[in-house]
């Protein structure tokens, strides 16, 4: 891995005033973070928030079966979250969750009201704009029994060259009967260092469901989000889409651990390798029976880089049913002339293939997002080629 | 349509096409049999635009183009369209999606033309993922309507399909090769709005033959084109005599030129 030195980066000083409409934001600065799946000329959001460098800066929700608070005013309001704050992360996990614990700058507190189900996204974008600046976020989700919400969270650099740290910490409780997807985009810069650090805990019947799409160059990236599956037919899927060009090193898993009977899991995800290094891990654990998991992991090499797989099943109980498989290639010929002799070209060829690797369609964005990761798509192969 | 003038093809140091000839006009439609190994499908191959075909000698003519060494997907556009035998599965790719991009940009309705190979709820699956043999004809047969190829190039069209699919099949490749794919609704003389597209069929059970006009038909054997006849009589002397026969056509002086 690539060694990090927090001491490179400010975590004090860069701070910003609120943004009342983020409509307001320079053309760059839009441009940057649409492409983090962040529209903020669309009305489509139940709540809208956005953190820059070392504030938040934009904090609203339009949705009554919806709270919307930053972290600290939560803080504030409800007595430090005893219930919530660092009781799935421990402060003293590693140097990031410590540098954060010691220094929080912001994040979003999002909690439903029983029973609220959701209906448009939670549009959420964590932004990077000063060079060498450091930033420490702090995010909990509380789904609270029977209710559904989408979380929409996009985190951007200024600038492809932008040399700055995020590290985020973000806890999520998904109650009785409650449904949880998190979409997230990063849309990172060669000289970016993140390192999240997440952790879930899925109760009876509750479902959490994550999307996570990484497209474009990051300096350096590690994380390993986990989820508990604690209450009986609790269910938890990932689908991850990452994509390392030159100059990346991206070091990205799924953890889910199954600790109640008919519980499922499923972690899929699609890398491709332009260059950089991808290594693309998964542990699902089963302790309970019966429940049952799958682990896929499939990558690509287009033209140089490293790809490592690095899956982990673990089980405890007679009877627990895992399962992985995991697979490394490249493109292959006959598929290529096929489309070829459909009429398309070679590259046209290759970005349709890519295109269905990749497995877009799986995650079921819509609206300008979609669009946004099209575009993106498009672009891999033209690069690497 | 299609000229093809003493080709030879190789695949690595194997000789596998030495010398062919073959005129295959407008609206034509040709049958080419064979026994396996003789070398029809790496005709069919070199026609398309394959690698690993390498072509050693000869040339072949398209539309009055010189194709010989063309990429395929300029052949394709410039009109030949195949179906495959054993086509790949892409993952992630839906047959709507590659049934839209055949059609380059034709106003075409994916749906409507589906309806035709009885394919409609096939549309939403990765292509060719878990496909019978049969589904794997009316893909192919799907994905040439939108292509609308002015020649087909059809190898085996009965193999791995059952009887029932069969008759749908034949009928298909009928009015592919008829043009009346996406003739206008609203031509009043039908038979001038048509485009006749040529083809090329590889056949071994001739089943084939029930349901389309051929009009001349050969046998390709050990790289060689010899016995031009009508389809149905050379599917009846190879039925009989097997295709020994052949060798005598190939001693004959005008080999290829003997009406049996």
């Amino acid at each position: 891995m690539k060694e990090v030195k927090l001491t490179d980066y400010a975590f004090k000083g860069i701070e910003h005033g609120e943004i009342a409409d983020l409509r307001t934001l320079d053309a760059s600065d839009k441009h940057r973070i649409l492409h983090a799946g962040v529209d903020v000329d669309s009305d489509a959001a139940s709540a809208v928030f956005m953190h820059m460098d070392q504030s938040t800066v934009h904090c609203e929700s339009r949705d009554p079966g919806l709270e919307l608070l930053d972290i600290k005013a939560a803080m504030k309001r409800y007595d430090g979250l005893p219930e919530y704050a660092w009781k799935l992360v421990p402060r003293d996990k590693d140097e990031f969750t410590r540098n954060v614990a010691e220094n929080v700058h912001g994040g979003y507190f999002i909690r439903t009201k029983p029973g609220a189900k959701i209906a448009k996204p939670v549009q959420s974008c964590l932004f990077l704009k000063a060079e060498k600046g450091g930033q420490n976020v702090h995010n909990i989700v509380v789904v609270e029994e029977g209710s559904e919400l989408h979380i929409l969270t996009g985190c951007s650099t200024a600038h492809s060259t932008t040399s700055a740290a995020h590290l985020g910490i973000t806890e999520y409780y998904v109650k009785k009967g409650g449904k949880l997807t998190f979409t997230m985009v990063h849309n990172w810069g060669q000289n970016a260092t993140v390192r999240p650090r997440s952790v879930g805990v899925v109760e009876e019947g509750g479902v959490f469901q994550s999307n996570y799409v990484l497209l474009n160059p990051v300096g350096t990236l590690q994380m390993y989000p986990a989820i508990y599956l604690n209450g009986r037919g609790a269910i938890a899927r990932f689908n991850s889409i990452i994509v390392t060009p030159e100059g990346s090193h991206v070091d990205c898993g799924n953890r889910v651990i199954m600790n109640a009977p008919e519980t499922r899991s499923e972690i899929i995800s699609r890398a491709i390798t332009t260059g950089g290094v991808n290594i693309a891990r998964g542990h699902i654990a089963g302790h309970a029976v019966p429940c049952r998991g799958h682990l896929e992991c499939k990558g690509l090499i287009l033209g140089g880089g490293q790809m490592l797989a690095v899956p982990e099943l673990d089980a405890t109980v007679e009877g627990v049913d895992l399962s992985h498989e995991a697979a490394v290639g490249k493109i292959a010929q006959d598929e290529i002339e096929y489309l070829m002799a459909r009429g398309m070209d070679e590259a046209e060829a290759t970005s349709t293939i890519v295109r269905g690797f990749l497995n877009v369609d799986i995650m079921g964005l819509e609206g300008p997002l979609a669009k946004a990761i099209q575009e993106q798509v498009e672009q891999i192969d033209a690069n690497a080629m | 349509m299609l000229k093809i003038e003493d080709l030879r093809v190789s695949i690595g140091d194997r000789e596998v096409l030495r010398g062919i000839n073959l005129h295959i006009r407008e609206g034509e439609t040709f049958i080419l049999f064979g026994p396996n190994g003789s070398g029809k499908t790496s005709l069919l191959m070199t026609l398309m635009g394959f690698s690993g075909y390498t072509v050693t000698g000869g040339r072949i003519i398209f539309r009055g183009q010189d194709i010989t060494h063309m990429p395929m997907f300029e052949r394709a556009r410039l009109g030949i369209g195949m179906s495959f035998q054993r086509p790949p599965t892409i993952h992630g790719l839906k047959t709507r999606h590659l049934v839209q991009m055949c059609a380059r940009g034709r106003e075409i309705d994916p749906e409507a033309m589906a309806r035709k190979v009885n394919f409609e709820e096939f549309l939403e699956r990765d292509i060719n993922a878990g496909f019978s043999g049969g589904e794997i004809k009316r893909s192919e047969l799907l994905q040439l309507m939108a292509q609308k190829p002015g020649l087909v190039l059809f190898d085996e069209p009965e193999s791995g399909v059952d009887l029932e699919n069969m008759q749908l099949i034949g009928k298909v490749v009928r009015r592919l090769l008829d043009g009346e794919v996406d003739a206008l609704p609203d031509c009043n003389k039908p038979l001038k709005c048509k485009v006749r597209t040529s083809g090329l069929i590889i056949t071994h059970t001739g089943y084939i033959l029930d349901y389309i006009n051929a009009d001349r038909g050969q046998v390709l054997y050990q790289g060689h084109l010899c016995c031009e006849a009508r389809p149905r009589d050379i599917l009846e002397h190879i039925r009989s005599y097997g295709y020994q026969e052949c060798i005598k056509c190939l001693n004959e002086p005008a080999p290829g030129q003997i009406v049996l």
